[in-house]
């Protein structure tokens, strides 16, 4: 486990089949005092724009908002990647847009948003794998932890899909597998309660 | 300069100088995120290692130089790609623009032209095709050709015929081209009013006396300094009146051009210009 001190800026997650319930479970644990912002992408069919945000924001105490080009980051919000195009994060923390072509078949691609939110934000990243049916986001998840950021992978005994998680986990382990938790959905949920501040 | 990004982002300046003191394309204004994950991926197609590798390359081979200009221009494009903006478009705009005796439409950044081919349809099915002019513009000339030859792969008509219903077509999608091998060419009198241009948003000026335009998903690579010098052009390339459509992600929120004109469809992001009664 990192230091519990260890402070994060960001997070950033990667979810495809399965990913509905793992992300409602998720947000059902944040607590209201939950301060990072987290940016999402979700593998999904071009025509769900906005099914994903409405799914969340049934679940989540924190903001819940569809990514468009040029919005800043905030804190205590979900950003939900749009489908149909990559997400990316600028210098400056604003939002970008693209609609390059896909990468591991995929647009929007995990491994876009978590390069460039690596970019950014170094090793005040903490990035998130969790289930899924490709091998998308194990060459980002490695990204981040080559700039200092830390990793968390769902365990794929726990995943509703493996194939994300083995890959992710092959992929950062061959890069510093200290930086890595395997973990079970419910243990990932604490891990990101236990980020927000405690109260006195 | 101490740390790698640094380094990496002093390399990125110096190659986009080169480019634009060697060929006039001025991509500094450009969103750096999307900028660099192309010039990587430039970068590993040529099997090189650090971006300043990139810069002779640049500047003395100019077959290089076309090569990274496609890499800046792919981009995902379908036809009818948002269909419930062509829907909004049908029920929202055309009665409007059925009032004039003659129409220009300028479709910016029109890439291999899904999307003009796709207006051409709607216009055709609305009786508007005959008295329009659309002029379809983009700064890669090898976009440009294929767009001019419009032969969109055959396997890809499928996806095209669900969305061509979904934007309200009137007609059968399968009428408006014919199959060769395994391409789909669009029918000629599709293509009829349609101009094909180059024309560089960074360093061209705009056009007049336009009633439509189209520009979508092309703000979302500029900085938002870049995006408010080219949307106050496209404003001002529109007569009184005149529709402007961006991305249905994209936004004029930060812009000049956002007192300057009335949402017609704000989740699409369909925009009438505002009257404006000059005095004297």
């Amino acid at each position: 486990m990192p230091d519990k001190n260890t402070l994060f800026d960001a997070v950033v997650i990667g979810v495809s089949a399965g990913g509905l319930n793992a992300l409602k479970v998720l947000c059902q644990h944040l607590p209201k005092n939950f301060l990072l912002p987290i940016l999402i992408v979700q593998h999904q069919l071009q025509t769900e724009d906005d099914f994903l945000v409405q799914h969340l924001e049934k679940h989540c105490v924190i903001k819940v908002k569809l990514a468009v080009s040029t919005q800043c980051i905030e804190a205590a919000t979900v950003y939900v990647s749009a489908a149909g195009y990559h997400l990316l994060v600028e210098e400056d923390k604003c939002l970008a847009l693209s609609v390059d072509s896909p990468v591991n078949y995929s647009i929007p691609s995990i491994d876009v948003l978590f390069d460039s939110a690596s970019d950014v934000y170094g090793q005040y990243l903490l990035g998130i794998i969790l289930t899924g049916g490709s091998a998308d986001g194990s060459r980002g998840l490695a990204h981040i932890v080559e700039r200092g950021g830390h990793a968390l992978v769902q365990s794929p005994e726990d995943a509703d899909v493996d194939v994300m998680p083995i890959a992710a986990i092959k992929a950062v382990t061959a890069v510093n597998a200290a930086k890595l938790n395997v973990l079970s959905l419910a243990e990932i949920a604490i891990f990101l309660k236990e980020l927000a501040p405690h109260e006195r | 300069m101490n740390n790698l990004k640094e380094i990496e982002n002093f390399e990125i300046d110096c190659f986009l100088q080169a480019i634009h003191l060697r060929f006039g394309y001025d991509f500094s204004d450009y969103a750096k995120a999307s900028l660099k994950r192309r010039i990587q991926y430039r970068l590993q197609q040529d099997g090189l290692n650090h971006i300043s590798e990139l810069i002779p390359r640049v500047l003395h081979d100019e077959a290089f130089f076309k090569r990274f200009l496609n890499d800046m221009s792919i981009t995902v494009t379908e036809m009818f790609r948002t269909p419930l903006m062509f829907k909004s478009l049908r029920e929202n705009i055309v009665d409007k623009l059925k009032t004039y005796p003659r129409i220009n439409i300028w479709h910016v950044g029109c890439a291999t032209g899904e999307e003009v081919y796709s207006m051409a349809i709607l216009l055709h099915e609305e009786g508007l095709l005959e008295k329009t002019r659309i002029y379809a513009t983009d700064y890669n000339r090898h976009s440009l050709e294929l767009a001019q030859k419009g032969i969109f792969a055959l396997q890809r008509m499928k996806n095209y015929n669900q969305a061509y219903q979904l934007a309200g077509g009137s007609s059968s999608f399968t009428d408006y081209y014919s199959a060769k091998y395994d391409g789909a060419k669009m029918k000629s009198f599709l293509k009829k009013r349609i101009t094909f241009a180059h024309h560089n948003l960074i360093s061209d000026q705009g056009f007049a006396q336009m009633h439509l335009i189209m520009c979508r998903n092309v703000l979302i690579y500029f900085n938002q300094q870049l995006q408010n010098r080219v949307l106050t052009m496209l404003g001002q390339s529109l007569l009184q009146r005149g529709f402007l459509i961006i991305g249905d992600k994209e936004s004029l929120e930060f812009s000049p051009l956002l007192d300057e004109f009335d949402a017609i469809d704000a989740k699409l992001k369909m925009f009438q210009k505002r009257l404006v009664f000059n005095a004297g």
